[in-house]
């Protein structure tokens, strides 16, 4: 049992998406369409998410516009007045669908961008789609969402940060998120061919602390650093089971997005469970709340307080122990294995992530 | 304390953020801010500054206002107020 009240639901619709970026938060173990919860899953998830705490929605993927019902979705989140906001590639968002988005009462429309130089950009999705976003950045703007970008930063696009920074200005962003990779699922897949160098990171931090100032009032920049790079490891979360959902595809609730890869825990489903059951009940929600759980140096350790032990998640993926110290904090041993991690050397190719959009017909 | 650059004089007129959507949470009992990623949980007084920033009321307006409600001078506390949000870009005076 918890008195904390969650604030934010990330509904992953749907695992499809048509671009292939290697960084990708979903698991490597996709599900398909026919897997997917159905539009009534959905609406009595946001129904009892918002009568659980929940204030902020996050429709996202994959690509959640493959959805077909993602117009009345939206609508139904309106109703309950949740604050919605529709992570998307662009791709897919063409200006009639937009305006149905729109009506539906959707508020706020974050779309990615890859890079700067589009043939960069092209090759990280793994799919031409500069040409889209930029339609899908101008359809947005026009009729007047709230509008962020977001961008996924490692070792092909950091260098360029100040164009990418320029980019987002002039497409009209209001808010522009530039998060470092997290080396999870895919992206830990990948580590050894997104991996910048420090020299790399530090340049690009300072760049965005100046943009941060330039921009002020007219474009909001947060600019995620790397948790390879840092001393201590991040607070995922504020904690696990604290403020956080995600319902996945096929309906597993997780305290965070990266959890299926914990595969020492089991996530109940909104199929089985109520979504209050499953936040106050469940096993895997229970599993790393509060302190007692900790091992040293975490149990000891004034800083937990701060940063609950980092990420239970990178934690489990690099030691095997869910419960061990985020291998990111100086304070344990474990460092060794980022350290290893850090000094490996470059990879050039990428592992794409692949699946249908359409539909699989059997 | 607020950053004095960031700081709202009476005469500055303060409107929401573009993206911030004041409402009530009607599971917390509370009056809310929600903008993207975030939400700020508001007491009645936050509350009844934000109800009246409309992006045509100066802050001495909404003080005056204020002060016809309460029987007393808020001015600097309103100013205040708005600064510490204007810091978090949630409230903007140009």
């Amino acid at each position: 049992m918890t008195t904390d009240r969650p604030t934010t639901l990330l509904a992953e619709l749907t695992h499809r998406c048509p671009l292939h970026c290697p960084y990708c938060s979903n698991p490597l173990d996709l599900i398909r369409a026919e897997g997917e919860l159905a539009t009534d899953d959905w609406k009595r998830v946001f129904t009892q998410a918002q009568a659980l705490g929940v204030l902020q929605l996050g429709l996202s993927g994959g690509e959640p516009l493959v959805r077909k019902d993602l117009e009345e979705l939206a609508a139904h989140a309106r109703g309950l007045g949740l604050y919605t906001t529709l992570v998307t590639s662009g791709l897919g968002l063409t200006r009639a669908r937009a305006e149905r988005l729109r009506d539906a009462g959707l508020e706020h429309v974050q779309i990615s961008i890859q890079d700067a130089d589009p043939e960069v950009a092209e090759r990280i999705a793994g799919v031409s789609s500069v040409k889209q976003k930029r339609a899908a950045a101008a359809i947005v703007k026009e009729l007047g969402f709230a509008f962020s970008i977001n961008v996924v930063l490692h070792r092909a696009n950091l260098d360029r940060i100040g164009e990418i920074i320029e980019l987002a200005a002039s497409l009209g962003a209001d808010r522009l998120e530039l998060a470092n990779t997290q080396y999870y699922g895919w992206g830990l897949e990948n580590r050894a061919a997104l991996m910048p160098t420090r020299a790399q990171v530090e340049r690009a931090q300072a760049i965005a602390q100046e943009a941060i100032q330039h921009y002020r009032r007219r474009m909001q920049i947060l600019f995620v650093l790397p948790d390879y790079f840092e001393s201590y490891p991040k607070p995922c979360y504020g904690g696990w089971g604290k403020l956080y959902l995600v319902v996945t595809p096929d309906g597993r609730v997780l305290p965070c997005h990266g959890a299926t890869q914990i595969t020492t825990l089991t996530f109940d489903s909104v199929r089985d469970r109520s979504l209050e059951w499953i936040w106050q009940e469940s096993a895997a929600f229970g599993a790393f709340r509060g302190y007692d759980w900790m091992k040293e140096p975490c149990r000891s350790c004034p800083r937990k307080t701060v940063d609950f032990g980092g990420c239970r998640c990178q934690a489990f993926a690099l030691t095997g122990d869910a419960a061990n110290t985020d291998p990111v904090c100086t304070l344990t041993p474990d460092r060794a294995i980022i350290n290893a991690a850090l000094a490996e050397p470059d990879e050039p190719e990428y592992r794409y992530r692949i699946i249908a959009v359409e539909p699989q017909r059997v | 304390m607020p950053d004095p650059a960031m700081a709202l004089t009476s005469a500055s007129i303060p409107r929401l953020w573009r993206l911030a959507r004041l409402d009530y949470d009607g599971v917390r009992n509370r009056p809310i801010l929600l903008y993207p990623e975030g939400a700020v949980l508001l007491n009645d007084t936050g509350f009844a500054v934000l109800e009246l920033v409309d992006g045509k009321r100066s802050v001495a307006d909404i003080a005056a206002i204020l002060r016809e409600r309460y029987q007393t001078d808020v001015t600097a506390d309103v100013a205040e107020y708005l600064s510490h949000l204007a810091e978090r870009e949630l409230i903007h005076d140009d």
